[in-house]
């Protein structure tokens, strides 16, 4: 684990073990990605072409975690929406594209995502059967080699053998599983609690 | 949103999430080397855009890490204690189908002329077609009698709790007597529960009125919660939310949201006739969020011993929860 600081491109001149720091990532996990529904409906609602969806959720994690490098925000939820609001217009002055709604709109909306903050009392069977359901949304074949290999513990070989298809092909449902687990916990919007 | 399809989209987010994946696929599936954890950490150095795509990824796969506990029941003495939080999500779907089944053994009505009787166990749950089109659920301990036919509908529940789903008839209004009180339906879903001497009405959908044995009366719209106490009416609302936790029993469980441990000691010994018992106050004002077979008083106690680190002990037909 040798520290190479000519690959940090990015940050030059900051002292590279910070940036694998796990506080950092905690931060982003525990306080960051409990907000990524709310965050993406925000998006989707400011923004007319959906295809820039994910880059833009892409950008303010990348952002909001360049500041938490420096020093982690008192408020994650706050800052979180201020980086987005902040990216949105800088997208709208560079690009001179008119957004869906009028920027003006973005102050009620954000009063408007009334999310309760992460839980950090959430039952533990409470976890478990939210997994569960994540694993039934996605297609039969990736969650059958997720399954297999998280519950069942088989490695990518094995998994290939029991499915009896390629390991090349194993990799590809693998993927594909991660993915949409992710998208499915942290960015479904059926999980978001709107004021009505 | 389906997830899929948010993945067919290229961008540049994408292909990083991408190459985030097939790092999380290598490292948590296939053999990982000393080597091969270097080149990741220079990857994740490499960009901001790349270390939380991969953190993203990573924190999805690891919750999945609970699920290991699913795996066969030889494993080590920790398995074995993960797993006893498995049967739980498992059985879950289970037991709606053994209650329906059980309640429809165990009922039992008896034909008088135009009235009839039904009446569920400790534990039961039963649907009632009328033949007017009208649906009852009855819950756990509960008798109802109905009387339906030619211009008469009415209903007297005469212990427990009865979701009631009328078929408006503005001709023949449907009438449920409780303790002398009277709920008529102005088109209608609206569930009853009778307390020994507390009677509470929750409208659900449509209209009713509820007239009180001692004359006073009100008209109840959705979310209104009527009780008549001590002979004494009064109505307040209640937010969808709760209200739908309170008729959680319909799918045979019990919801919990914030709830003290003493109000949802008191729900579960409805249903069952082991009663959990509190010893202290300060552990029947701990609160607690979950959702539980109505039946299931294990998964409950699990959680107050487990997560709440409180004492749970038997002792002969009580469960006795204390510090």
């Amino acid at each position: 684990m040798a520290e190479t600081p000519e690959t940090d491109r990015k940050n030059a001149g900051e002292n590279p073990a910070d940036l694998l720091a796990p506080e950092v990532e905690a931060w982003f996990v525990h306080e960051v990605l409990p907000l990524e529904a709310a965050l993406m409906q925000f998006l989707e609602h400011n923004w007319r072409n959906r295809n820039d969806i994910a880059d833009l959720r892409q950008d303010v994690y990348e952002r909001v975690c360049d500041a938490a490098q420096k020093e982690i925000p008192a408020s994650a939820k706050a800052f979180v929406f201020r980086v987005a609001r902040n990216l949105l217009i800088d997208r709208v002055r560079k690009e001179h594209v008119v957004p869906i709604e009028a920027m003006a709109d973005l102050d009620a909306l954000e009063v408007a995502i009334d999310m309760p903050g992460p839980e950090h009392n959430v039952i533990a069977r409470d976890e478990l059967r939210r997994l569960q359901a994540a694993l039934d949304r996605l297609p039969p074949r990736c969650r059958e080699a997720l399954v297999l290999g998280r519950i069942e513990g088989l490695t990518g070989r094995q998994i290939a053998q029991r499915m009896s298809v390629t390991e090349q092909a194993v990799s590809i449902h693998i993927d594909h599983a991660i993915r949409a687990l992710a998208n499915v916990l942290y960015g479904d919007p059926a999980d978001i609690r709107r004021k009505p | 949103m389906n997830g899929g399809e948010q993945i067919m989209v290229s961008s540049r987010a994408m292909e990083i999430e991408a190459q985030a994946a097939t790092w999380l696929r290598r490292k948590a599936f296939w053999d990982w080397t000393a080597n091969e954890q270097a080149e990741l950490d220079a990857w994740l150095r490499e960009a901001s855009a790349h270390r939380v795509a991969f953190w993203r990824l990573n924190a999805a796969i690891t919750r999945t890490e609970r699920l290991s506990a699913l795996r066969g029941a030889e494993g080590d003495e920790q398995t074995k204690k993960k797993n006893r939080f498995l049967p739980f999500v498992i059985r879950a779907s289970a037991v709606l189908a053994i209650v329906c089944v059980a309640s429809f053994a165990s009922l039992s009505y008896y034909r008088n002329s135009l009235t009839e009787s039904y009446q569920t166990p400790i534990g039961g749950r039963e649907v009632i077609n009328l033949g007017d089109g009208s649906r009852v659920e009855l819950n756990t301990d509960t008798v109802l009698r109905t009387n339906v036919h030619a211009g008469v509908r009415s209903a007297e529940l005469v212990r427990g709790e009865a979701y009631f789903q009328i078929r408006h008839d503005t001709a023949h209004p449907f009438v449920v007597e409780a303790d002398g009180h009277r709920v008529i339906d102005l088109g209608t879903e609206f569930l009853v529960r009778d307390d020994l001497g507390h009677l509470e009405v929750t409208l659900v959908e449509g209209r009713a009125r509820i007239d009180a044995k001692a004359g006073d009366s009100a008209v109840l719209k959705p979310g209104d919660v009527a009780t008549v106490t001590a002979g004494k009416l009064s109505v307040t609302q209640k937010q969808q939310a709760v209200l739908a936790n309170q008729l959680g029993w319909r799918s045979g469980v019990l919801i919990f949201k914030y709830t003290t441990l003493a109000d949802a000691a008191s729900e579960f010994n409805r249903y069952n006739s082991k009663k959990l018992v509190i010893a202290d106050q300060a552990s029947a004002r701990r609160t607690i969020v979950g959702t539980f077979p109505v039946d299931d008083v294990t998964a409950f106690t699990d959680v107050v011993q487990d997560v709440m680190r409180l004492h749970v002990s038997n002792r002969g037909d009580e469960i006795v929860i204390s510090r």
